[in-house]
């Protein structure tokens, strides 16, 4: 049993007390008005102290979070160096920076078309946030349902803000991508005739969520990081890429990089790069907690806006409703939105309902937020406040057995702590969990620097300013195909001039000239979590 | 002031706050770790470590980012273990029992020790999924493994050197690919779009005016 405080478990008691009459009588959900009025109010993403405009590069004069501009504006790591281009140390058709989701399917389907490929990744393949991704995968697979139908939520779901041509292909070639996973060998969430087991996500009109229990992301990747192993295609692990290089005529041919345990130099050259970076969790914007995994610092952002690719969105970022509030060894930890989708409500000190549990994520987080900050009906936590995920609701709604069976996950990171998922609410706050924005891409995966191609967390614009859940894991797996199959196309007719990182000192003449003085060396590569005051 | 315990981190002590896990713990003694850090959520499996607790007998398992540091706990990390990974063409090769037997033979080999179901970081039953797939049963073995993040550790406890996370993976994708039942909505709709049968539809939503489109979405029908 979790050693709650005395306040915890009064107010848990009003949660179990209030449960019989919350299951019959269900939150509403809010008009579009009502959610435009607490978005601005509560929403990280509209507190302007947060913000400030870039001066140099191809976004100046957009706001960026003060942690973005730090690295975006920083101290390149090549500064220093004494790098020599001519000789590099591999010399490849196609480099994939990134060994999660959207490199992997890049490298695999760049592989399939006979490309020489390698990957190339600051841990190791698989350390990613789609290892982590729990909730699921959406396609539009089933009669009731059309991709029409997915693009109506996602592009609503994320503001009207899509870009329309890449929104598109993610709900156009979205069956298919589970097609490919499922021909790989990816075990979804099946009944006994072979028909999908989908449920509702927040901001979704129809059940398209494809899962593999709660370990959705997990099972992808694997099978992914099986099939890169069995293709024999060269990973070179614990090597972070550190700048793009360029040739004389302006295109993408290669990256520097960097042995992360030797921090020896090395280059690699390539007709065509592709960045699938990921996202920004650890630069733990405005404070937050985040769910990503250990390497989210952006990189691929910086190294794209230093070789010149314009970003889009940068300003805009997800806070997951629900990451773990208590106990803190799992602070800011996911707590997958499948919870909400089986029927588990969120709930406040006094036992109350306070909002529809499948309202899209950035509605639901500023709901959290204002229960605690604007209400004062949050609940003490030992890192700071939450609020309670009524999750014994799930097999009282879908049968004894659910918990265990659909998310045992779940069940097992809380159980570990004497708490019983089943049987008790657990604390929540939202948690720093995706990057929206990121560099802009061309359908065909491009970025505005020639050959520099992008895939997954890395890329803008695919879902406007908030994504729905399970459409993530969707976009790197149709968005890496897309850059795999592109950038290996066009390395075939490619010839790379002369290498340089010309580009880096002109940009920090911009710097110079722009009265910046770096205060950051960039990229991060790594969050630095050592005691402080050492 | 938080109480401080006394923790070992390869036989070195650190005092360090009682409250944080073993992967927190090393960050707090001064660690800034590459290697054996990954998702930090339990997920991939790339902080598999091994600990005792002084005076006890028993060696005990663990991913870092997931478990509390005790007093006296001696730890030493394993980033790293030499499985086996066989290659093969997940297009050729066919769910039989002679799969196995061809690609990971040492299963056979296995003496019923359990000390790899006893190291499981996850709690998982993997002698017994081991044994599934000696049979040829790779459902079970498939369903059994589900849960596996590939640490490794049950590996490193094997004596006859089995690597039970790639027997896992090769099981749960020859289940995933050739015996789960295929999906008869998802082969239709992907010949529907190959078809071209959503694009017109598709591609009159996506060029109606934004105001157009906030209506239909405000107002449009929600499955229950």
């Amino acid at each position: 049993m979790y050693n709650y405080t005395e306040e915890q478990k009064i107010s848990m008691a009003k949660v179990e007390k209030s449960r019989q009459d919350r299951l019959k009588n269900l939150f509403p959900r809010m008009s579009a008005e009502e959610k435009d009025a607490v978005l601005k109010e509560n929403h990280p993403d509209y507190i302007e102290s947060a913000y400030e405009n870039l001066k140099v590069g191809p976004n100046k004069g957009d706001k960026v979070l003060h942690e973005l501009a730090a690295l975006l504006q920083g101290k390149p790591r090549v500064d220093d160096l004494k790098i020599d281009l001519t000789h590099p140390d591999y010399d490849v058709d196609v480099l994939v920076i990134g060994g999660g989701g959207a490199g992997s399917s890049a490298a695999i389907t760049a592989h399939a078309a006979g490309a020489n490929v390698m990957m190339v990744t600051k841990l190791r393949i698989g350390d990613a946030n789609t290892m982590m991704a729990e909730g699921g995968i959406q396609a539009a697979d089933k009669e009731n349902d059309s991709p029409a139908i997915h693009y109506l939520d996602a592009f609503g779901g994320g503001h009207f803000a899509a870009k329309h041509e890449l929104l598109y292909k993610l709900v156009n070639e979205a069956p298919d991508a589970i097609k490919w996973l499922s021909d790989l060998g990816v075990m979804f969430d099946k009944d006994e005739k072979g028909n999908m087991i989908t449920t509702h996500g927040g901001g979704t009109s129809r059940k398209r969520m494809h899962a593999c229990k709660d370990y959705s992301g997990a099972e992808i990747m694997r099978t992914l990081r099986d099939e890169v192993l069995n293709r024999q295609i060269p990973v070179v692990d614990f090597t972070a890429a550190i700048e793009i290089i360029k040739d004389d005529k302006g295109q993408a041919a290669g990256a520097v990089l960097m042995n992360m345990e030797t921090k020896e130099i090395l280059v690699a050259k390539a007709k065509t790069v592709i960045i699938a970076t990921g996202g920004a969790g650890r630069l733990h914007y405005q404070g937050f907690p985040t769910s990503n995994h250990y390497g989210a610092t952006a990189d691929g952002l910086v190294l794209a806006y230093r070789a010149g690719a314009k970003l889009l969105y940068e300003d805009t970022l997800q806070y997951h409703p629900t990451g773990a509030a208590e106990p803190t060894q799992i602070f800011g930890a996911l707590v997958t939105e499948k919870v909400r989708s089986l029927g588990a409500q969120l709930v406040n000190r006094d036992g109350e309902a306070f909002v529809y549990s499948l309202e899209t994520r950035d509605v639901t987080a500023s709901t959290i937020i204002r229960e605690c900050k604007k209400r004062d009906k949050g609940i003490k936590t030992t890192d700071g406040v939450g609020v309670w995920l009524d999750t014994p609701m799930i097999d009282l709604i879908g049968g004894e057995g659910t918990i265990e069976k659909r998310i045992p996950a779940m069940m097992r990171m809380f159980g570990k702590y004497g708490i019983d998922i089943r049987k008790e609410p657990i604390l929540v706050y939202p948690t720093l969990h995706y990057q929206n924005g990121g560099i802009d891409i061309t359908a065909n995966g491009e970025s505005g620097v020639k050959n520099l191609f992008v895939a997954g967390e890395a890329v803008g614009g695919i879902h406007g300013r908030n994504r729905l859940m399970g459409n993530s894991l969707l976009d790197i797996i149709v968005f890496g195909r897309n850059a795999g199959k592109y950038a290996s196309e066009r390395a075939k007719e490619v010839s790379v001039g002369k290498l340089t990182l010309s580009h880096v000192k002109e940009f920090e003449k911009e710097l110079k000239s722009a009265g910046i003085v770096p205060e950051k060396v960039s990229p991060q590569i790594l969050p630095d979590y050592r005691r402080k005051d050492m | 002031m938080e109480n401080l315990v006394n923790v070992y981190f390869f036989g070195k002590r650190y005092r360090v706050p009682e409250s944080l896990t073993i992967m927190k713990a090393m960050e707090y003694a001064g660690y800034q770790l590459v290697r054996g850090c990954g998702c930090r959520n339990g997920f991939c499996g790339a902080c598999a470590t091994i600990y005792r607790i002084q005076g006890k007998q028993e060696l005990k398992t663990c991913l870092a980012c997931q478990q509390q540091v005790e007093e006296g706990m001696y730890v030493a990390t394993l980033p790293f273990f030499p499985l086996v990974k066989q290659v093969y063409d997940i297009e050729k090769v066919k769910p039989t029992e002679q799969i196995m037997m061809q690609l990971y033979p040492e299963i056979y080999s296995c003496i019923g020790c359990n000390a790899c179901t006893k190291s499981c970081t996850q709690g998982l039953n993997v002698m017994q999924y081991i044994a599934y797939a000696q049979r040829g049963e790779y459902e079970k073995c498939a369903e059994e493994s589900f849960d596996c993040v590939m640490c490794g550790v049950c590996s490193a406890r094997c004596p006859a050197g089995i690597s039970h996370p790639q027997v896992a993976e090769l099981a749960r994708r020859l289940y995933g690919k050739y015996i789960a039942p295929q999906c008869e909505h998802l082969n239709k709709r992907v010949e529907e779009i190959n078809r071209g049968d959503f694009k017109e539809l598709l591609e009159s939503v996506m060029n109606k005016p934004v105001e157009e489109l906030k209506e239909l979405y405000n107002h449009r029908v929600i499955e229950p």
